[in-house]
């Protein structure tokens, strides 16, 4: 089971994090201070593997951000990198050619999306289409709901004329 | 509104406080709206815990939000349920749940699936009714829901397996399928058939596998197909091809596939990739449990990886090479991980990597010379991560030597250990537990063949206590080891002279808050003012390898009892033999006197310094051995030989003469014992003793290491079969091997280790249930009218085990320590306040058992029943009792 998503800047700076876990919130600063002190220093040709407190965090860098994800001593780190890549390539069809700003501007877009990638740390869907259009579906209906208030506070804003 | 509560979300993601505005966001999941609602479930799953107080207004909120139409509002309020909901509010919720899990969109019958495993792994008990739900599940129409069924069915079979083997042919089935590719294209992944459902088949597959041959067989074809089909290029294929290693190294194994599995890992270890390296290390290790000869066509890809720059790899080819240690590159293997430990400053991995240089060691150690150069080093470094109980483990094997009758050899060992001993010790920054080995051994062996002079090892002690004034254990430990060396030498008839630094110390110490520190301060110093000949009774040279015997039966009191008897006194009952005849309130008193034991055993237990137990087990089995017998013989003085034995314990007790007042308080008890009025006090009284439990208390006491002097038995076989097996097999690093035997060696080991495991989980508990059981107890113990209530029928299935006897050395050692702390009281109260018997016992672990020793073997009923035997047996043997065959049914009844 995965017990943290982390995203990570190459400055360190976080830009999401996910905990499936119980963590405090204070531990939870103590682990990102931790593991991208660790991370961020290894170099290109290493594994991307880390073993931590008998966990291993598989991490994956794409351009200039760092995706982490905790595991078990159990499990297979190939299949987490695999998983990393998935949510990757679903942000990349949702954003168009993701990027980091995308992520700091809609980080609750890409929270969203994970949590339909991820759910109480198992990976639920590994069918990107069906991702995508769930997303997109809760999306229109949102915005669809976002129309109907406007307009009804329009109504709403003319009748008290 | 929303702005704000995503930009909370942000705030708080990056570590600050927001806790400010939670309410807002619970708020917010009220709102009919569900592009309001679906932020507020965001960011109330990103701020609460499942603890937190704001949960109980959401609860209500999810229950609505379960029953709409809107499946996404549905699937929100399931997304919130992952995270939120708390094993109190799991039944409020269940429900909804399940009917959920026939609804008609596919994702919310996924969520529902996945939520029901997450309150599976949150509270079993509380679903477990449900739990038929999910095999059904399995065959729902899509793929998605099905995949997520594999979680908790994985999980559901990792904690019992037998429920669902009938599922096998069905998962091999659906493996079958998707590895045809007969789920929808979307499933695919870089052109794999859903990579991620096989990988959670092969896994639950290996389950299912595992010792269970007709399943496996059923798995053979569908895994040999895949790793066939599977893409070596690719990162998914390579996932896939390791999780088929696993599989195969978990079921039952079938030749033609190991062979594809040894190919496959041949073909990672070959990549340059970093990530295909370490997974290959990885199943390397998984394989080589199965068939140990294919790590050999591997080893210089082996040895590359260890010296690869990336530490996580590193790390990961010390675990493998720790699987693959055996006796003939032990010291290559153990040399490395010790550099390795030395080099890294992570507490985890270097405790981690210290115990596991120590288990090497200890199992596979090809001299003892190399033994104590290896602890001395692993010690020196990772000293307070080790566990103590190895520090024992290298005294005793400094003190056993060779355990055979080779004397020269042995006093060899103990002249290295203490040279090497006398070097390290002026460096400055050393661990406790190194310190204490050195003292004991310094000690213990620091004059025994006259290379050094006595003033010359006691300035080195003294320095030590010096230098650690802040740890009391480690000058304890000094004072005992000084006290050592002066008896040795006045006993060998030497003049000594106290050196001035030692005077100072004595000073200081006697004037320690340490209970201990003082009571050992006087000790010493009492001890100096008796005579030679007292001196080698009390500290005997060289033994603390003697075994120590104890009279259970305490049959040296047959002719005080005798004499009382015949003097009018009632005989002794068994207490479930009296009925109201004798003083009520002498019973009350007995039990309250018991209750009393029970709570200092406690206190013995968790208090760590060595000699608090060691003192409070003495009071606490004295009387429940003694003085029930001075009460059955309706002696006034029952109350005083009670009483004041038990207030002395507490340690704060700063009096000075601590230890006399306890002693003498003691010893009205014991003369009436004794019938000896005369046998009041005094060093004189220490020589002319002859009864047979003084010689034994003599050792006992006076030599309380005891407990970590036992036969090293164990040890010599490993080095025995080691010895074989270096014939056979060449080192791994030399080239080529044989490495069929290592099994075998390691299994013999394996054993043993747990054994020791076992043993010493057992012994943590025994004080307390000892003390329980002591209640129902006394009449066996006490009734001293039938001094045979203690015998077995063991001798008749002694003599098949006795070969084995070298797997038993730890259940002896728990014995020895209870010898040594019953023996103490005894002692302390014959030679009343001039003795000094060196109340150090050492032995952190106040295995005070001998209330009534016979229980612990109860402890140990589990586990494999001829080493239980073994056990058992040894433990029986070990108390000294006579087996006579008249109570047969005593011990049988006691050791189950």
């Amino acid at each position: 089971m995965i017990h943290f998503v982390l995203l990570i800047s190459r400055q360190g700076k976080v830009r999401l994090t996910k905990w499936y876990s119980p963590y405090t919130q204070k531990e939870r600063s103590k682990v990102i201070r931790e593991l991208s002190g660790t991370i961020l220093s290894r170099g290109p040709k290493l594994c991307n593997f880390v073993e931590w407190r008998g966990f291993k965090v598989v991490y994956k860098r794409y351009a200039s951000l760092y995706f982490c994800m905790c595991i078990n001593q159990e499990d297979n780190e190939l299949e987490v990198l695999e998983i990393i890549h998935h949510y990757v390539e679903i942000l990349d069809r949702y954003f168009g050619s993701v990027c980091e700003l995308d992520l700091i501007f809609n980080f609750h877009k890409a929270y969203y999306i994970l949590d339909e990638v991820l759910i109480a740390g198992e990976l639920q869907e590994s069918s990107k289409k069906t991702v995508a259009r769930l997303v997109a579906t809760q999306d229109s209906l949102v915005e669809a709901a976002k129309e109907e208030a406007n307009s009804i506070s329009n109504i709403i804003a003319q009748a008290t004329k | 509104m929303k702005e704000y509560i995503i930009r909370l979300v942000y705030i708080e993601m990056l570590g600050h406080d927001a806790s400010f505005g939670y309410i807002h966001a619970v708020k917010m999941t009220h709102d009919d709206s569900l592009y309001l609602k679906r932020t507020g479930y965001l960011a109330v799953t990103l701020f609460l815990n499942e603890d937190h107080d704001l949960i109980i207004l959401i609860v209500n909120t999810i229950q609505k939000d379960l029953k709409s139409d809107n499946y996404l509002v549905v699937c929100a309020a399931l997304n919130a349920c992952c995270k939120l909901i708390n094993e109190e509010t799991i039944p409020a919720v269940v429900q909804q749940v399940v009917d959920l899990l026939g609804h008609a969109k596919e994702a919310v019958r996924k969520k529902a699936v996945m939520v029901l495993h997450r309150f599976f792994q949150k509270s079993p008990g509380s679903v477990n009714h449900l739990v038929s739900n999910f095999p059904k599940r399995l065959s729902d129409n899509d793929p998605g829901v099905m995949g997520a069924t594999l979680f908790p069915l994985y999980d559901l079979i990792t904690i019992d397996v037998n429920p669902y083997k009938d599922l096998v042919a069905s998962f091999v089935n659906i493996l079958k399928q998707v590895a045809e590719r007969r789920l929808p294209k979307t499933y695919d992944y870089h052109q794999t058939p859903a990579p991620f459902i096989q990988i959670k088949l092969l896994k639950i597959l290996a389950l299912l596998g595992s010792g269970d041959k007709k399943s496996s067989e059923q798995m053979y074809t569908v895994i040999g197909d895949i790793m066939r089909k599977s893409d070596t290029a690719s990162n998914i294929g390579n996932a896939i091809l390791y999780e088929c290693i696993c599989c195969i190294s978990s079921i039952q194994p079938s030749p033609k596939l190991l062979e594809t599995a040894a190919d496959a890992i041949a073909n990672f270890l070959k990549s340059d990739s970093h990530n295909l390296k370490y997974m290959g290390i990885d199943a390397l290790g998984r394989l080589i449990q199965i068939s140990p000869d294919i790590a050999e066509q591997h080893q210089l890809a082996v040895i590359d990886c260890l010296e690869d720059p990336d530490d996580t790899l590193k790390r990961k080819t010390f675990e493998l090479l720790y699987k693959m240690t055996k006796s003939s590159n032990v010291e290559v293997i153990v040399d490395r991980m010790i550099d390795y430990m030395i080099s890294i400053n992570d507490n985890h991995y270097k405790t981690e990597t210290a115990s596991r240089c120590v288990e090497l060691a200890e199992q596979f150690a090809p001299s003892n010379h190399w033994f104590i150069q290896t602890m001395n080093k692993v010690f020196q470094h990772a000293g307070d991560l080790v566990n103590p109980k190895v520090a024992h483990n290298l005294m005793r094997l400094i003190a056993e030597g060779f355990g055979e009758d080779d004397d020269t050899a042995d006093s060899q060992l103990r002249m290295s250990a203490v040279e090497s001993y006398l070097k390290i010790v002026d460096e400055p920054k050393l661990p406790s537990a190194f310190l204490q080995v050195i003292c004991w051994v310094l000690g213990e062996y620091g004059t025994a063949d006259g290379k050094y002079s006595a003033s010359y090892i006691s300035g080195k002690l003294c320095d030590v206590a010096e230098a650690h004034s802040s740890d009391d254990t480690v000058k304890a430990y000094a004072v005992t080891a000084l006290m050592k060396v002066y008896c040795f030498e006045k006993a060998a008839g030497r003049k000594t002279t106290l050196l001035p630094e030692c005077q100072s110390l004595l000073e200081e110490l006697s004037a320690s808050h340490s209970a201990d520190l003082q009571q050992r301060a006087y000790e010493f110093r009492a001890i100096l003012d008796l005579d030679a000949n007292a001196i080698e009774n009390i500290m005997p040279l060289d033994a603390s390898c003697e075994d120590i015997e104890i009279d259970t039966s305490l049959s040296f009191l047959d002719n005080y009892v005798q004499k009382a008897i015949e003097q009018g006194a009632e005989p002794y009952i068994p207490e479930n033999e009296r009925s109201g005849t004798l003083n009520i309130s002498k019973i009350r008193n007995h039990n309250a006197y018991e209750i009393s034991t029970h709570s200092l055993r406690f206190e013995a237990y968790e208090v760590p310094k060595p000699v608090v137990p060691a003192k409070i087990p003495s009071t606490v089995t004295y009387p429940t051995d003694l003085v029930p017998v001075t009460a059955t013989i309706s002696e006034p003085s029952y109350q005083p030989s009670v009483q004041p034995t038990w207030p002395l314990v507490p340690v704060s007790d700063a009096g000075s003469a601590l230890g006399s007042t306890e002693l003498k308080l003691r010893l009205d008890g014991v003369q009436k014992k004794w019938g000896k009025p005369t046998y009041s006090s005094g060093a004189s009284s220490s020589s002319t003793s002859n009864f047979e439990l003084d010689r034994n208390t003599v050792n006992g006491a006076t030599k309380p290491d005891t407990a970590i002097s036992k036969p090293r038995e164990p040890r010599q076989s490993h080095v025995e079969v080691s010895e074989e097996k270096q014939k056979l097999a060449a080192s791994l690093f030399g080239g080529t091997t044989s490495r069929s035997e290592r099994k075998q060696s390691g299994k013999v080991s394996r054993t043993t280790n747990h054994g020791e495991d076992k043993v010493q989980s057992a012994t943590v508990t025994v004080p307390i249930t000892t003390a329980a059981q002591a209640q129902p107890h006394p009449p066996d113990l006490l009734d001293l009218g039938e001094p045979v209530g203690y015998t077995s029928s063991y001798s008749s299935t002694v003599d098949p085990f006795k070969q084995l006897e070298g797997l038993l050395d730890l259940s002896q050692d728990v014995n020895a320590t209870a010898a040594g702390t019953s023996n103490g009281p005894d002692l302390m109260s014959l030679y009343s306040d001039a003795d000094t018997n060196g109340n150090s016992n050492q032995n952190l672990n106040p295995v005070n058992g001998s209330v009534n020793p016979s229980k612990k073997p109860a402890l140990l009923t589990k586990g494999p029943s001829l080493k239980d035997a073994l056990d058992k047996d040894a433990l029986v043997r070990q108390m000294g009792v006579n087996p006579t065959g008249q109570n047969p049914n005593l011990f049988s009844d006691l050791l189950g």
